[in-house]
């Protein structure tokens, strides 16, 4: 995007300490740190209540952060206005609800582009439909009309209408049938050899893994383990605590 | 059968209608039914008034009539500065009452916060203006027929066209610009508007400006054609409720609609039952609508 | 209502006050039911209060050929007329919208309010119009000769009611019916999950809030002897909703102390206006009370929504220990 940006393998995205939750006395991410490298696709994994979606929520402004900190290619973006930040290059997609079901697509991707002057939205819109050429076909019709990979598919084309430096995802396999899910982990791919850095949460470790270059695991709303993809397919401990045996015992105080 | 009854209707209605518009997109985008919205359309006719009365003791001209209208142009520009002046003054109680109501777990509260300051402000214009009516000319007008044996004054036709350019032009705003579809965006799904870049806070005041600039409009209207009083905005209030929740919640065309609807009711009422009876209306229609279908007419399902 | 303050004196005048003022704690008490306890939100509160009064009126009255009634019945009768003919109401309108969304509910009670403002105003065979219902039987009119006597017994009977209203309801909010009551206003997916349904349980206490609402019109009714229809317009709602605001929603204590001081705040702001004011000016300052009332009713929220004695809390007192 700009020749400020890191380069590959440099940090891009820094997450220090961070303490966030709804609640100022009861911390659902406690403590957790990440660092993120440009051109990277990094997964964070962990049990149910682990406080993964509440980490990106956070980072994306949308839980309040109590202490710690977040730099987004070394400027400090801590406690900016969830809408602020695609300004600074971080793009979100939700879990649910992630387009304006009763708007159409077209203008959901409008919206999506409301910091873009009016002549590079529009370039940037059919850039996104030539990416997406499913959506290119129902442009007109409303979003919430759309199947549930079709949806996801919008979500995943409106964060990148403001091309973003980092695209967060939220579970971006719940919900979908393993073969959506095969598609849309494939266009993820697509989209960082185009130079956008990728950080999902999944609850389909496997999925998740099979695209990412790291992972983290997060546990109690502190990140326990992390390491290459590899190694944490690899790891019987982790396979069974958190990505294989979801539903075991409650983690070890390590 | 005379048709003239369908005619006042209509214009009753389109006065209701410019009125609901704003008490709808308040209530899709705020989540709020605003009490004080009536109080709008008063205070919008008499800054009217004031102003009026301000250029007309500047220039005595601005008080003469345009032929053939009973107003000058003195009213018409007072009329564009009261609609800046009304949505300021929306703008106003939001940031000193609403806005820090919306966050509080019991949303109803800000809706009786609503009904505090809506008694507040008419009781002030009241005691300001006293409750006598006044008028913003003593210009008589002389109706023309207009065919089907309707007639109607210069003052209605101009108005009603007015009210259609404004609705019209409200519903492109909405659903064709920038603005509009951000509005339409933060009624749906705020958390996800802000994720998209969408400043929420923006909207809010957006449509305040809107909302109270045609609460100003129909205030305007009511005081060109009937007469401004205190209680104008307090009594319109049921009829502005009736006609965005038949309309359907968030639809400006179902709003105009709506108000169309429960004007020719009225006029129906005024008609047949006894002119008395016309307040009544709006309630009925109301009930029935809740009744029969809560999401109205244009409403999507919840 | 005025009453010379000179020829009552100030016992007489302290217990007529006493009287008017604890007749609103009353309605207050109901409106407390509705939204305190249930977190129904009543904008129509002039319009209940309107059909309690003109119920007892009718059924009371001496025969006469104004309006329809003049039945000559007890008053005690008149007063349970006058709760049973509210609480209908009320029921009504709650079982049409509290399916909806809460703020529907609102707007529906402000609109059966403007309506049945029509109807007091307009169904003149029935409500004697503009002019209003006299000759209401007042409790202890044989005492009427001794103004201090009369005065104090209809005080008692007026205290004695707001006592009884005010036992009845700590005890129903007390049994298992305000358990389920509360526990659906502060969490209502979990109320249900218990196989409560909240419609019938909102429903049942919105009919008795109306129905104590009702209660009161018909006290202030024969305390008076005289109703109209102006005495119930939307000003009365506002009061009563800015005495329970003050004194402390959720609290019956609250909602009677509530009624007491903001009646006396309006009396006394009422009083300066006339000694301030000349005559002609005071129909228009009468105008200023009401922008203080909305301005104290706007402070108040956002100040100390609790009032000054907020709830005894029972459930929500967990709740806020997680915030």
């Amino acid at each position: 995007m700009t020749a400020s940006q890191p380069g590959v393998g440099e940090p891009i995205l820094e997450v220090r300490d961070l303490v966030a939750g709804y609640d100022p006395g009861v911390p659902i991410v406690n403590r957790a740190s990440m660092t993120v490298m440009a051109g990277e696709i990094v997964v964070v994994l962990g049990p149910n209540g682990a406080g993964k979606s509440t980490l990106i929520k956070a980072i994306a402004g949308l839980v309040p952060i109590r202490s710690g900190s977040v730099a987004l290619a070394g400027t400090d973006i801590t406690r900016l206005p969830a809408h602020r930040m695609v300004r600074e290059g971080l793009a979100f997609v939700p879990q649910t609800e992630n387009v304006f079901a009763s708007l159409s697509v077209d203008d959901n991707l409008q919206l999506a582009g409301g910091i873009l002057a009016a002549r590079l939205r529009a370039e940037r819109i059919e850039e996104i439909y030539g990416f997406f050429p499913d959506l290119a076909r129902q442009r007109r019709l409303p979003a919430g009309r759309l199947s549930g990979g079709q949806r996801q598919m919008v979500a995943v084309a409106r964060a990148l209408i403001v091309a973003p430096a980092v695209l967060m995802l939220d579970e971006p396999s719940a919900g979908l049938s393993p073969k959506l899910v095969d598609l849309v982990f494939a266009k993820l791919t697509e989209i960082r050899q185009r130079g956008i850095t990728i950080v999902l949460v999944e609850q389909n470790a496997r999925a998740g893994l099979a695209i990412a270059d790291r992972g983290y695991v997060l546990v109690e709303g502190a990140n326990r383990h992390e390491g290459t993809a590899r190694a944490l397919w690899g790891d019987p401990m982790i396979a069974e605590l958190y990505l294989g045996g979801m539903r075991a015992a409650p983690a070890p105080r390590s | 059968m005379n048709l003239q009854f369908v005619a006042d209707g209509v214009l009753t209605g389109l006065m209701i209608g410019l009125g609901a518009i704003g008490v709808t997109l308040t209530y899709a985008i705020l989540r709020f039914s605003n009490f004080a919205h009536g109080e709008f359309i008063s205070w919008g006719a008499y800054a009217t008034l004031v102003v009026s009365g301000v250029f007309g003791w500047l220039a005595g001209s601005a008080a003469e009539p345009i032929d053939p209208f009973s107003f000058g142009w003195g009213v018409v520009s007072a009329g564009v500065i009261a609609t800046l002046l009304t949505g300021g003054l929306a703008l106003l109680l939001d940031l000193v009452l609403f806005r820090h109501l919306r966050d509080e777990a019991k949303s109803i509260t800000v809706v009786m916060a609503s009904f505090g300051a809506s008694m507040a402000l008419r009781s002030l214009l009241e005691f300001i203006f006293t409750s006598r009516p006044v008028y913003f000319s003593r210009e008589l007008q002389i109706t023309m027929p207009i065919g089907f044996g309707v007639r109607m004054t210069p003052d209605q036709l101009v108005l009603v066209a007015m009210a259609a350019i404004l609705g019209l032009g409200m519903h492109l705003l909405v659903t064709r610009t920038q603005i509009g579809r951000s509005m339409q965006a933060v009624s749906e799904n705020p958390t996800l508007a802000r994720v998209v870049g969408i400043d929420v806070n923006r909207v809010i005041r957006v449509t305040w400006m809107l909302g109270g600039a045609l609460a100003c409009a129909s205030g305007v209207m009511i005081g060109i054609l009937v007469q401004v009083r205190p209680f104008m905005g307090a009594d319109l209030l049921l009829p502005l409720f009736a006609a965005a929740i038949l309309g359907g919640i968030g639809s400006v065309p179902g709003a105009l609609l709506g108000g169309v609807i429960v004007g020719i009711g009225e006029a129906v009422a005024v008609q047949w039952v006894g002119a008395e009876w016309r307040a009544a209306i709006a309630f009925l229609l109301l009930i029935a609508v809740l009744l029969v279908r809560p999401t109205g007419i244009f409403g999507k399902p919840a | 209502m005025i009453v010379d303050f000179f020829t009552l004196g100030l016992l007489g005048y302290g217990v007529f006050f006493l009287t008017t003022a604890l007749s609103y704690s009353i309605i207050c008490l109901g409106l407390n039911l509705q939204w305190g306890q249930t977190g129904l939100f009543n904008v129509g509160i002039a319009g209940f209060v309107a059909i309690g009064a003109y119920t007892s009126a009718i059924l009371t009255t001496p025969s006469t050929p104004d309006h329809l009634g003049g039945y000559e019945l007890p008053i005690a009768l008149g007063w349970i007329g006058a709760m049973l003919a509210a609480g209908a109401a009320s029921a009504f309108i709650g079982a049409v919208t509290l399916r909806l969304r809460a703020d529907y509910l609102a707007i529906s009670t402000f609109g059966i309010a403007v309506a049945i403002q029509l109807v007091v105003l307009n169904a003149k065979a029935l409500t004697a119009g503009p002019f209003g219902i006299g000759f209401i039987p007042r409790p202890f009119a044989g005492l009427a000769e001794t103004p201090l006597f009369f005065g104090l017994a209809n005080l008692a009977v007026v205290a004695v009611l707001v006592l009884v209203v005010y036992l009845a309801l700590e005890r129903l909010v007390r049994s298992p019916w305000g358990r389920v009551l509360r526990a659906i206003r502060e969490d209502e997916q979990a109320a249900m999950s218990l196989g409560k349904s909240p419609r019938t349980y909102r429903l049942s206490a919105f009919a008795l809030g109306g129905a104590v609402m009702g209660l009161g019109g018909a006290v202030q009714a024969h305390f008076i002897g005289f109703i109209a229809p102006d005495n119930y317009q939307s000003n009365l709602t506002f009061q009563v909703w800015t005495m329970l605001i003050i004194g402390g929603s959720g609290n019956s204590r609250g909602a009677i102390l509530g009624g007491v001081l903001i009646w006396a705040i309006w009396s006394l702001s009422g009083m300066a206006i006339g000694a301030v004011f000349p005559p002609e000016a005071q129909a228009r300052a009468a105008a200023l009370q009401i922008v203080a009332i909305g301005v104290m009713l706007s402070a108040a929220l956002l100040l100390r929504p609790r009032g000054l004695l907020g709830e005894r809390t029972t459930i929500s007192r967990h709740l806020d220990a997680a915030e």
